[in-house]
């Protein structure tokens, strides 16, 4: 249940503190009636998703084009308006502003932008030489030009980018569309171990079946335009579409 | 030496030349000769009738009527700013956006000139108040329009990029600073180019006015450069006005960049 005011926020929050000391599950992003009002009321394609991700997790989301599945993270990241409630960490989206709820929610799009033409411009700390290293890149490509650098590799540094703000979740839209199977596998070894050494959780847009059962520890689908959850005892976890 | 008269003979001449340019640009298909002789027509419509209005109100020096005059001088400009952009701000905002800054701009310098500068008697006499304001409105209108037209196009094009640094957390103004300097040097560059020309490539045409009407040349050019600083003021505000109020209308209370604000493209 998502709390209705700021105070009972705060001591959700702090009982959530509380219950990653003692071991146990801890939420880090609960959405409840949730969609995206990017277009108005109309042609909405994913009806109202009520999700719970906890501590750890790497969600993911498949479905057709165009089924929503992109708007939905947008307006987790709070870049579209939407309906529904959504909270992190036990906070209401109401207890931060847009640009706080934004540096805890890390969202990266399929197609990463760069507003400048250096890649050292766009990172307001250094990414750490092991972070670099483990998706093949030396320290001097912070000096490099963005228009040198390849599809895959904008694509690559746009996630330590987003890394950089130690992100309590990670919004993920296909983040490895352009990258060929071996980088592929470093950027998910990469996202797993930040995961795991921040104990925070990802919600990514996948495609790649085989990459949801690598990586996945629930995954949904979009069906006739609702979310449904997939059984991972179910032969449909690695043979659908 | 008095102003030799001009029959309205020479000035269907001097629209030949026009014409000219008209069928020049059909030859070479540049596709803007409707635009060209519309603005024409208007040039001579809007100037003739401006001159009958001016006739009357020069003649009865009312504060009334020149106020009237003043704000429909606004309300023109204010409707050319918001038809000369691609992607205007949609609703009142639009208008209002265009239409704030220019008054508030044009009618400060204009009444500090008249009051503290130039001081005729009474202050807002029509000959000297109306073209005044005519000059500031006129140059305000195209520095407002270049910087909000740049404004509104960039955030449709560099959506991406506004978008990618409000996911990582950075506040409006900073996701816009880049957008907000380039429209604000768009707006200005005409009216810093006009500074940086006058009197050596080119005789400014109100100084020209003058020296045709018969005023001593010194006279003039004193005119002039008063006249070319209340204009760079009067630019600079509206348009720096203009585009910070554009630039946070296209975010809303959660900083998120609303390009459902704006009017589709025509």
């Amino acid at each position: 249940m998502i709390p209705a005011s700021p105070f009972q926020g705060q001591t959700i929050a702090a009982l959530a503190t509380v219950t990653v000391i003692i071991g146990a599950v801890v939420t880090i992003l609960e959405i409840e009636r949730f969609a995206s009002r990017r277009h108005g009321f109309a042609d909405v394609p994913l009806s109202a998703v009520t999700l719970e991700i906890r501590a750890g997790e790497v969600v993911t989301v498949s479905g057709p084009s165009g089924c929503g599945k992109t708007l939905l993270l947008r307006a987790i990241a709070d870049l579209d308006p939407s309906t529904g409630t959504a909270a992190l960490d036990g906070q209401h989206r109401d207890q931060y502003s847009g640009p706080e709820w934004r540096r805890r929610v890390g969202f990266v799009a399929t197609e990463s932008a760069w507003w400048s033409a250096c890649v050292g411009d766009h990172f307001m700390t250094p990414p750490p030489g092991d972070d670099l290293s483990a998706l093949g890149f030396s320290a001097d490509v912070l000096a490099r030009k963005v228009a040198d650098l390849s599809t895959g590799e904008r694509q690559r540094l746009a996630l330590l980018r987003s890394l950089g703000n130690r992100p309590r979740i990670i919004l993920l839209d296909e983040p490895t569309a352009s990258l060929d199977h071996e980088t592929t596998l470093r950027l998910e070894a990469l996202v797993r171990e930040y995961v795991a050494s921040h104990n925070c959780s990802v919600l990514w847009v996948c495609h790649d079946l085989r990459q949801r059962q690598r990586i996945a520890d629930r995954a949904f689908e979009v069906r006739g335009g609702v979310l449904h959850p997939v059984d991972k005892s179910e032969p449909q976890w690695v043979l659908s579409h | 030496m008095g102003v030799v008269p001009l029959s309205y003979v020479d000035l269907l001449l001097a629209a030949t030349l026009v014409l000219l340019l008209a069928g020049l640009s059909v030859a070479l298909s540049l596709g803007i000769t409707r635009d060209l002789l519309i603005a024409a027509l208007r040039t001579g419509v809007q100037l003739l009738l401006v001159g009958l209005v001016l006739k009357v109100l020069f003649a009865h020096a009312s504060a009334f009527w020149i106020s009237l005059m003043a704000l429909v001088m606004v309300a023109v400009a204010t409707r050319e700013v918001y038809a000369r952009q691609r992607n205007p701000l949609a609703g009142g905002w639009g208008i209002g956006l265009s239409a704030a800054p220019l008054f508030l701009s044009t009618f400060t310098l204009a009444v500090f000139a008249l009051l503290i500068i130039i001081n005729p008697d009474p202050w807002y006499l029509p000959q000297y108040a109306i073209p005044l304001l005519g000059m500031l409105l006129g140059n305000a209108m195209t520095a407002v329009a270049l910087g909000l037209d740049r404004l509104t196009s960039s955030a449709v094009e560099r959506r991406n990029q506004i978008e990618a640094r409000l996911a990582l957390g950075h506040p409006w103004q900073q996701a816009m600073s880049g957008l907000q300097r380039d429209s604000a040097r768009v707006a200005l560059v005409p009216v810093i180019n006009a500074m940086a020309a006058a009197g050596v490539v080119s005789l400014p045409g109100m100084m020209t006015g003058q020296i045709l009407a018969g005023t001593p040349p010194m006279e003039a050019v004193k005119y002039q450069i008063l006249i070319m600083f209340l204009i760079a003021a009067a630019t600079g505000i509206a348009a720096l006005l203009a585009i910070s109020g554009a630039a946070r209308r296209l975010f809303d209370e959660r900083q998120r960049l609303r390009l459902d604000r704006l009017r589709e493209p025509n």
